[in-house]
């Protein structure tokens, strides 16, 4: 490692795309997840009893029977709780095992400990629970007539709302709804404790957040931070998740570790975990828009109504990102948008990839596409027109100006490598042939603010050690969950000490090393986390340089140079090894802590004005597909998408977040659908109910593409954020089943298309318009 | 040789399991007894394909080498005994501590992200790289696409892993030492049946299809198992204690598929995959349904018989099986009789079926000239999804006349059943519109289907109406629609062509 090379041996460290650091790892299944872990000495296994009421008081709950067991060591109640039983991350509202009552079926009631998973299982099945039942409310809506929200309501309002659109030359009223999602990460939740000296905890979990996981569990069992120490490695998925939904695995682990004083797993089954755990937000909308003869948007009025489950958890900043997202890519000069988070006996729904963002946004998309088709103009159109740019048009309704718009470019771009125009015309050709199938086509854009709403969760920190050999390690505040965070610091780390990436390695993410963290999310794992290991990497290089100036140049530390895994400093070329060996023999520190905060954010959350994000990314897709009017089957032909990565650190990983995002996306559209019974049973509690995309559903025909576009912020290596906002370009294809339905129609009818769109969904919207077609006076018959 | 110890080729090296229940799955062995935690548990119900693994297996007279993938959350430890078991942890130690290509192209086209269900799909691969090594090809997108039906992925979209099917042909080729597989196999080869107990639960694996009956004849209650694709839901999911287990599996008799006399035999033990293989020969229709037919690993470990004599409302073979005339054969020490499959069942999850029958095979008489037939499943997804409405319809034409319609539907009643009235309404009509259209209303009227979380009653309704316009469009004598016309699905299915001989 220490021999001099002439010339760059190894791929550049960033803008490249390197495999995910774990590659290797998880293709020969040597990764380690939680339940991978070599199991300690003693080890038990826990599970959870779960409520099978929507809401009930508990009248007896006799668990003499699961104590008789076999291999049971104990159970544990809300009884058993030193401290609060409490593991919500804002509001006091999220039980840790239910006290008194329940409020949704699958809600944990009790906590069974035994000799093995299987006897835990088993044990726990064996609880007889009466209860008393009292009226649950499983409606969002009914929720909110009967006022019983988890938050107040939120509004924003700008300009004259209610005057513009009284004066609006045309007005178009709509309601509909946009089904919730089920994360289904891979590997279910899961979390590890072991007692340790002094009343410490150990715990490991699977989590997007473990500095609130050590907050939870230090505050339930009255214990000080410092003795509460999380390690994750990797998640196997998280999506939202595993954001604050890891909280309860997390607290039953560790109060039965301490409890029992031995090690203690809890992985729920599937079924469990799905039953438990909440999932994206469904959404109910209510809107009344005011428009012109072109189809520009004059004033929108927009209600939507979320199912926020029984408790707050995450439910207040989702709708605020919800908000603040529903003029996605368009000017809207007078809006009145309100937001209601309602309060249902089911489980508590929790952020999810985009976290409110596509739901706000989804809510304009289906405004402008229902304009078009009420003016006959080809839906594209309407929406260009109402595009943000141009004289006055470039503040959001919560009063950030959208100072990086590159929607005209990016649409154009795409509008023209998509072939649109003429696959419009096709379409058309081939839907007037065709009686049975019809084909659809939709161009959708997106618009993401990139930064937590909140603005003091914008910071982040990172350790970077560099040792005597040349080789690296570096620790984040941030968590690995697939989408490749440490690789991306890892390269930025190698990019900063000039170095090639194989000498870094990243670590587990540990409270014990990077302090009070925030949780991985909003998109900002590799903006945050990259920024602080930049800064610790900088660091090291400063102390090295003026080192090396001092060693073997002329004492000017901005002269020596670190490229090529060399020291380039007063004409010589010398080992980055080296050099660290000698900066040690002089007492040079060699590791550095690093600190980020994002600048020039500020967000009033009474008023819901302020500058949330630090930047915007962009997208855009089109999809083609093709629908079945005898039976609502469906196919996505093509998809064509265009992503701005900023200057991407990865292009690779950066692709495969924005392709992932978009097959997540068209599932939660399409074919993710939760159905819960009269009794607020959810009954799609495993894969074999609830359909997430499989290997048919990615289109034969799949173009995807970044937008080259440099960061005007100065953001990590000019990079934009890339988790959540591709998720949004699945908009097209559920808007392009849309046109597909109308097609079925007079094409000026709007379908009452509701998502997910399964082919129920679609066939009640084709009939829909068929049978208005066939009412409308002079009809055709239908074919 | 012992018959009380189970004897499994863990990655190439002889193991012997006893001291564990008969229930215990492979996976939990695997990640628990033998610490190989490169398989994984997503979903322990068979749907996520986290826990694949690849099974050797001596089959046949000749003792030929068969691998398959199988999610081994369902496989019974038992139902290994003699076989070769592989997990991800096995190829890096074939590739002499490198990677296997199936491993190497999902790293180089970044195939992984979370990586959880990444094992899986190496597996997948991994047990398509050896098929085609064999055959000598290489795999095309659609095939790349059926092998991996039975893993889930929710991170990558799945883009990057059917490319890596394609790229590992491109790296360095490793071949499976397949010979010396089969000798091993052949050595931990068994006279005698295996006869495995645990705390007194027992699992019995008769070899012949006599001594199987005589064990059925003893143990009426004991739990038949084949491929263990509903069986192990049971112990997985409900938790159900089985104290005797019949396994079937190693009954050969059982496995074959046979044509003689103007049907086709297909004996109950006969894999899904081996089923459809010989009735899509005769009936290329069943194409699309073979192809979403649950997932391969499924398709590879349960049975045909398994699927029909299971007796659920939504099988998907029973619509298609009845509507081409098929007869369930039961055998007992007593005889054997056989009876129409669609009076096999009496009601729900009720079978005409003694306690000391087994259902030993199916016969389905081969096809007349001039057959219509067509059937096709209605699901949320297109790969491995249980059916909401499940239709399949057969006629001839005669002088343009509906002749001898049989047309069946599962999904639409609580067992799968002929639409009896709507064959009436056709039979002996000019296959038009107005035919059509009686039909349509006497199918309203044959079925009162239910809502659940497949679908709402209303739906299947329509749905099926659907289905049965379709059937028409397609095979009416003026006219006719391709497939590429009629189904969104039909570029999908190798076989949606005009099968051949119906413009007889």
């Amino acid at each position: 490692m220490s021999t001099p090379r002439t010339g760059p041996a190894h791929p550049p460290a960033a803008h490249h795309p390197h495999p995910h650091e774990s590659a290797h790892l998880h293709v020969s299944g040597e990764a380690m997840y939680v339940d991978d872990l070599p199991e300690l000495a003693g080890t038990a296994h826990a599970a959870l009893g779960l409520s099978t009421q929507a809401h009930a008081r508990i009248v007896r709950l006799a668990l003499d029977a699961v104590r008789a067991m076999p291999g049971v060591i104990g159970v544990l109640t809300a009884a058993d709780i030193p401290g609060p039983n409490d593991c919500g991350p804002i509001l006091h509202d999220d039980p840790i095992l239910a006290g008194g009552e329940v409020h949704y079926v699958g809600q944990p009631v009790f906590a069974v400990i035994a000799a093995s998973h299987e006897a835990a299982r088993r044990a726990a099945r064996a609880a007889v629970i009466d209860y008393a039942p009292l009226p649950a409310v499983l409606d969002p809506l009914e929720a909110t007539r009967r006022q019983s929200l988890v938050l107040p309501p939120m509004q924003l309002v700008r300009g004259d709302p209610a005057a513009r659109l009284a004066a609006a030359p045309r007005r178009l009223a709509g309601q509909w709804q946009v089904g919730g999602q089920e994360h289904f990460y891979l590997e279910g939740q899961v979390a590890c404790a072991a007692p340790r000296e002094d009343g410490c905890i150990q715990l490991w979990s699977s989590t997007q957040h473990p500095t609130e996981m050590q907050h939870v569990v230090a505050q339930m069992l009255g214990l000080a931070a410092h003795r509460v120490v999380v390690e994750t490695r990797r998640m196997g998925g998280g999506f939202g998740g595993k954001e604050s939904q890891s909280a309860l695995f997390a607290c039953v682990a560790a109060l039965a570790a301490w409890k029992f004083r031995r090690p203690v797993k809890l992985r729920p089954d599937r079924d469990d975990d799905i039953l438990i755990t909440g999932k994206r937000h469904d959404f109910q909308y209510d809107y009344e828009v005011g428009f012109d003869d072109d189809g520009r948007v004059l004033a929108l009025r927009i209600e939507m109504v979320a199912r926020a489950g029984f408790s707050a958890d995450l439910s207040g900043p989702v709708a605020t990102r919800a908000v603040c997202h529903v003029d996605n890519a368009y000017y809207l000069s007078d809006v009145d948008i309100r937001a209601l988070l309602a309060r249902t006996n089911t489980q508590s729904n929790t952020a999810f990839r985009g976290f409110g963002g596509p739901q706000g946004a989804i809510a304009i998309e289906h405004v402008l596409d229902s304009i078009a088709r009420t003016l006959g103009r080809d839906p594209l159109d309407v929406r260009r027109l109402n595009f943000y740019g141009g004289e006055g048009r470039d503040t959001t309704p919560y009063g950030q100006a959208v100072a990086d718009n590159v929607i005209h470019e990016l649409v154009a771009e795409l509008e023209a490598d998509s072939d649109y125009r003429a696959r419009r015309a096709a379409i058309a050709a081939f839907n007037a042939a065709s009686p049975v199938l019809k084909k659809g086509l939709a161009l959708t854009p997106v618009k993401f603010g990139i930064s937590f709403n909140l603005s003091h969760l914008n910071q982040a920190g990172a350790l970077v050690h560099v040792y005597t050999d040349g080789s690296v390690l570096v620790n984040h505040g941030g968590t690995e969950m697939g989408q490749g965070v440490n690789t991306k610091v890892c390269q930025v780390v190698a990019h900063e000490l000039g170095i090639s990436l194989a000498r870094v390695r990243a670590t587990a993410t540990d409270t014990s090393k990077v302090a009070n963290t925030s949780a991985t999310a909003a998109s900002t794992g590799a903006d945050l986390n990259g920024q602080a290991a930049a800064d610790a990497a900088r660091r090291i290089r400063l102390r090295l340089a003026e080192f090396a100036a001092r060693t073997w140049g002329n004492g000017a530390a901005a002269e020596v140079r670190f490229a090529d895994d060399q020291v380039h400093v007063g004409g010589r070329a010398l080992g980055f090894a080296e050099v660290l060996r000698q900066a040690y023999l002089a007492r040079v520190q060699l590791w550095s802590e690093g600190f980020y905060a994002t600048p020039g954010l500020h967000w009033d959350p009474t008023t819901l004005r302020g500058h949330p994000f630090y930047y915007f990314a962009y997208g855009a897709a089109v999809s083609e597909v093709i629908v079945d009017t005898l039976t609502g089957e469906w196919r996505l032909l093509r998809a064509d998408l265009v992503h701005d990565a900023g200057d991407s650190i990865n292009p690779a990983i950066d692709r495969g977040q924005v392709e992932g995002a978009f097959i997540q996306g068209m599932g939660w559209l399409t074919m993710e659908e939760l159905y819960r019974d009269a009794d607020g049973r959810l009954l799609t509690h495993a894969p074999s109910t609830y359909k997430i995309p499989a290997t048919h559903d990615c289109p034969a025909d799949f173009r995807v593409r970044l937008y080259p576009n440099r960061n005007r912020e100065d953001t990590i290596l000019r990079s934009k954020a890339v988790g959540e906002p591709p998720l949004l370009l699945a908009f097209s294809v559920w808007f392009a089943l849309r046109d597909a339905i109308a097609a079925a129609g007079d094409g000026r009818t709007n379908p009452p298309l509701r998502a997910p769109a399964t082919p129920e969904a679609i066939l009640d919207a084709v009939d829909a318009v068929r049978a208005q077609r066939a009412a409308a006076p002079g009809a055709a018959p239908a074919t | 040789m012992d018959r009380h110890t189970i004897r499994i080729l863990l990655n190439g090296e002889p193991v012997e399991v006893a001291g564990v229940a008969p229930t215990t799955s492979l996976l939990a062995w695997l990640r628990g007894a033998r610490g190989l935690t490169g398989t994984k548990e997503g979903c322990n119900e068979g749907d996520c394909g986290a826990c694949t693994v690849v099974v050797g297996a001596l089959s046949g007279d000749d003792a030929a080498l068969e691998l398959a993938t199988l999610n081994a959350c369902l496989c019974f430890l038992p139902t290994l005994d003699g076989k070769a078991v592989f997990t991800v942890e096995y190829l890096r130690a074939q590739a002499g501590g490198r990677l296997h290509p199936a491993q190497q192209a999902l790293v180089d086209c970044h195939g992984s992200q979370c990586g959880f269900c990444t094992p899986g799909f190496a597996m997948s691969l991994w047990a398509l790289y050896d098929a085609c090594a064999v055959e000598g090809s290489r795999p095309d997108e659609a095939r790349i696409r059926s092998t991996l039906t039975g893993n889930l992925c929710r991170c990558t979209g799945y883009r990057p892993i059917i490319e890596a099917g394609q790229r590992m042909f491109d790296l360095p080729a490793l071949a499976l030492d397949r010979e010396r597989l089969r000798r091993d196999l052949l050595a931990l080869r068994r006279r005698e049946s295996l006869e495995y107990a645990h705390q007194g639960a027992r699992f019995l694996a008769p070899r012949t299809l006599t001594g199987l009956l005589e064990l059925r004849a003893r143990h009426p209650v004991a739990t038949m198992l084949a491929g263990g694709t509903d069986v192990g839901l049971w112990v997985n999911k409900q938790l159900r204690a089985l104290d005797a287990i019949l396994y079937l599996g190693e009954v050969a008799a059982l496995r074959r598929v046979v044509e003689e006399d103007g049907v086709l035999r297909i004996g109950a033990g006969a894999s899904l995959t081996d089923a459809f293989a010989a009735l899509a020969r005769h009936w290329p229709e069943l194409g699309e349904l073979w192809e979403r037919f649950a997932s391969l690993p499924v398709r590879n470990a349960g049975t045909l018989g398994g699927n029909f004599a299971n007796g659920s409302p939504i099988g998907d073979s029973m619509p298609a099986l009845i509507a081409l005339g098929a007869r369930v054969v039961l055998a007992s020490v007593r005889g054997r009789r056989s009876l129409a499959l669609e009076d096999f069942y009496l009601d729900y999850m009720k079978k005409d079926l003694a306690a000391d029958e087994i259902v030993a095979a199916i016969e389905v008489p081969l096809p007349a000239a001039g057959l219509r037939f067509r059937t096709w499943k209605l699901s949320k997804r297109y790969d491995s999804d249980i059916s909401a409405v499940c239709g399949a319809f057969a006629l001839h034409l005669e002088d343009g006349r509906v002749h001898a319609p049989r047309i069946a539907f599962g999904g639409m009643a609580a067992t799968p059943r002929r639409a009896t009235r709507t064959e009436a309404a056709l039979d002996g009509r000019p296959w038009d519109e107005a035919a059509l259209a009686l039909a349509a209303q006497a199918l309203d009227e044959d079925f009162d289907p239910l809502t659940d979380l497949r679908a709402s009653a209303g739906y299947r309704r329509r749905a099926a109406a659907g289905l049965l316009r379709r059937f028409f469009l397609e095979t009416r004598a003026d006219a006719p629609l391709a497939p590429a016309q009629t189904r969104v699905f039909a570029a999908f299915d190798p076989c949606a062509v005009v099968p051949h001989g119906e413009d007889a």
